[in-house]
């Protein structure tokens, strides 16, 4: 059932297992505890970076069988996605596995999309179990769209640090567990933000508008909810996304939490917090389904971000294009 | 939503966001960039007069000082020290000829994986390249004027 932007999961696919990967910064952060494999050493024993990223995906989803209890015979579809070209850190972990792949980019909310695309195929009936998974990695991203490492450049204020990690989680047609209630499929957002160190602002809009466009199609108020999450808007983005709901008549203030505000422990050099696919993927797969699962928490709406942008259009002066979808889940 | 009110609305979120952003602390970057970046000249001051006092002199001990602090700028780099005293230093450490050794050892570092040639070779002047085109052309240009006055 479709309302407005929203899909509305009748037979409730529920999430089966989880698992996430974090980096040896993330794991001196509130992560740490939570995680299921936390690294000393980001290399993870490969010869490059984003052989690590890889690897740590392809970890988070044997992970992922293995907590449920299940084989690559009981899933029916892999799918994931990442930050790099061609999204070949997902597409490499898939050659791993005797598995269905389908390749999903939408920048850092691959992960609610990953999900929600799960969700609806598992709600469906096409296939019986689904994983959702991705992961960034600081260093390659770096790479991609920045700077080399060894570079000895200082970071304007408003800037984000990619986050270390991959997450995943395992979704099916079951009696127990959370349950996916329904989706709300993002539009793209412009506001003309061309700041690349801005992602914050950049992609604030975009949530706040995806937030909202949940909250009329489901007829509910952010106070129905115990947690509002965002994906990786940062200190910056957070206080804009809650300006921007409150202008159009939603106080989320009360319940929004952002995964890049909350996973790292606060140290100068990050500045605005976490970014990067894995951000939202490490904190849900581990500290927010954790808590569901003890009961802290009865429903959430999960709205991961993502900035739709290369190196070429920002080169080019294009502004930044960005995304969100939310997935709304419930104990 | 199109044309000049789109214009209009993204104009207003831009300034929003700047009333959000926190402020760059100019100051204190410039302080800092201040003292790092004498420091560095006061340690090449030290390298020249050290081989001054061994018995170089003139282009050569201009030379020799260069080449020890390029050599010095490229170990810490390896090391993975000068990307932290960039992150304090700024400007400081940008600026002086350590900072050009940095810009060039970093790519070529962080590109070794894809190969010797077409990763650590070509790309190693990614972040120099342009330092290099425009040092020449001002210094083309700065010639041209001592010629003529």
């Amino acid at each position: 059932m479709k309302k407005g932007n929203t899909v509305f999961f009748k037979n409730k696919p529920r999430v089966e297992s989880f698992a996430a990967v974090c980096g040896s910064k993330e794991k001196e952060g509130i992560i740490g505890q939570y995680a299921d494999i936390a690294l000393d050493d980001d290399m993870y024993g490969e010869s490059t970076f984003e052989k690590a990223e890889c690897k740590m995906l392809t970890t988070a989803i044997s992970q992922c069988m293995e907590k449920g209890g299940k084989s690559e015979k009981d899933v029916d579809v892999l799918l994931s996605g990442d930050l790099l070209n061609q999204i070949i850190s997902a597409s490499f972990a898939a050659r791993d596995y005797d598995l269905p792949f389908l390749g999903v980019y939408s920048a850092c909310s691959t992960m609610s999309e990953s999900i929600m695309l799960a969700a609806m195929l598992v709600n469906a009936g096409y296939v019986k179990r689904a994983i959702a998974a991705t992961g960034s990695h600081f260093a390659s991203a770096e790479r991609q769209y920045r700077y080399p490492l060894e570079l000895g450049c200082t970071r304007p204020p408003q800037s984000q640090w990619t986050v270390t990690g991959a997450g995943g989680c395992m979704i099916a047609a079951k009696d127990e567990g959370v349950k996916i209630v329904s989706a709300t499929m993002g539009k793209v957002c412009d506001y003309g933000v061309t700041d690349v160190n801005n992602m914050g602002a950049a992609m604030a809009p975009a949530a706040a508008d995806t937030i909202i466009q949940h909250l009329k199609d489901t007829g509910t108020q952010p106070s129905d909810y115990d947690m509002i999450l965002t994906g990786d808007l940062g200190a910056l983005g957070s206080r804009i996304v809650k300006d921007l709901s409150w202008e159009k008549g939603y106080d989320i203030s009360k319940v929004h939490v952002d995964c890049g505000e909350i996973v790292y422990k606060v140290i100068e050099s990050e500045f605005q917090g976490g970014s990067g696919a894995g951000c939202s993927a490490i904190v849900f797969n581990s500290y927010v389904l954790k808590k569901m699962q003890a009961g802290l928490y009865k429903r959430i709406l999960f709205a991961a971000t993502g900035a739709l942008l290369s190196t070429v259009s920002s080169g080019q002066g294009e502004s930044i294009p960005c995304i969100s979808h939310a997935v709304e889940l419930e104990l | 939503m199109t044309g000049k009110t789109k214009e209009n609305y993204n104009s207003n979120y831009l300034n929003y966001v700047k009333t959000q952003i926190p402020p760059t602390r100019h100051f204190k970057n410039c302080l800092s960039a201040f003292g790092v970046g004498g420091l560095i000249c006061c340690i090449g001051q030290f390298i020249r007069f050290m081989l001054e006092y061994i018995g170089l002199s003139g282009d050569e001990l201009a030379g020799t000082t260069s080449v020890v602090l390029i050599f010095l700028g490229c170990l810490l780099t390896g090391l993975g020290v000068y990307d932290r005293i960039g992150r304090y230093a700024g400007a400081g450490s940008i600026v002086p000829i350590t900072g050009f050794a940095n810009s060039v050892t970093s790519p070529a570092i962080e590109f070794k994986t894809e190969g010797w040639i077409y990763g650590m070779a070509a790309k190693m002047f990614t972040v120099a390249g342009a330092i290099v085109v425009f040092g020449v052309i001002s210094g083309v240009i700065v010639g041209l004027i001592y010629y003529f006055i």
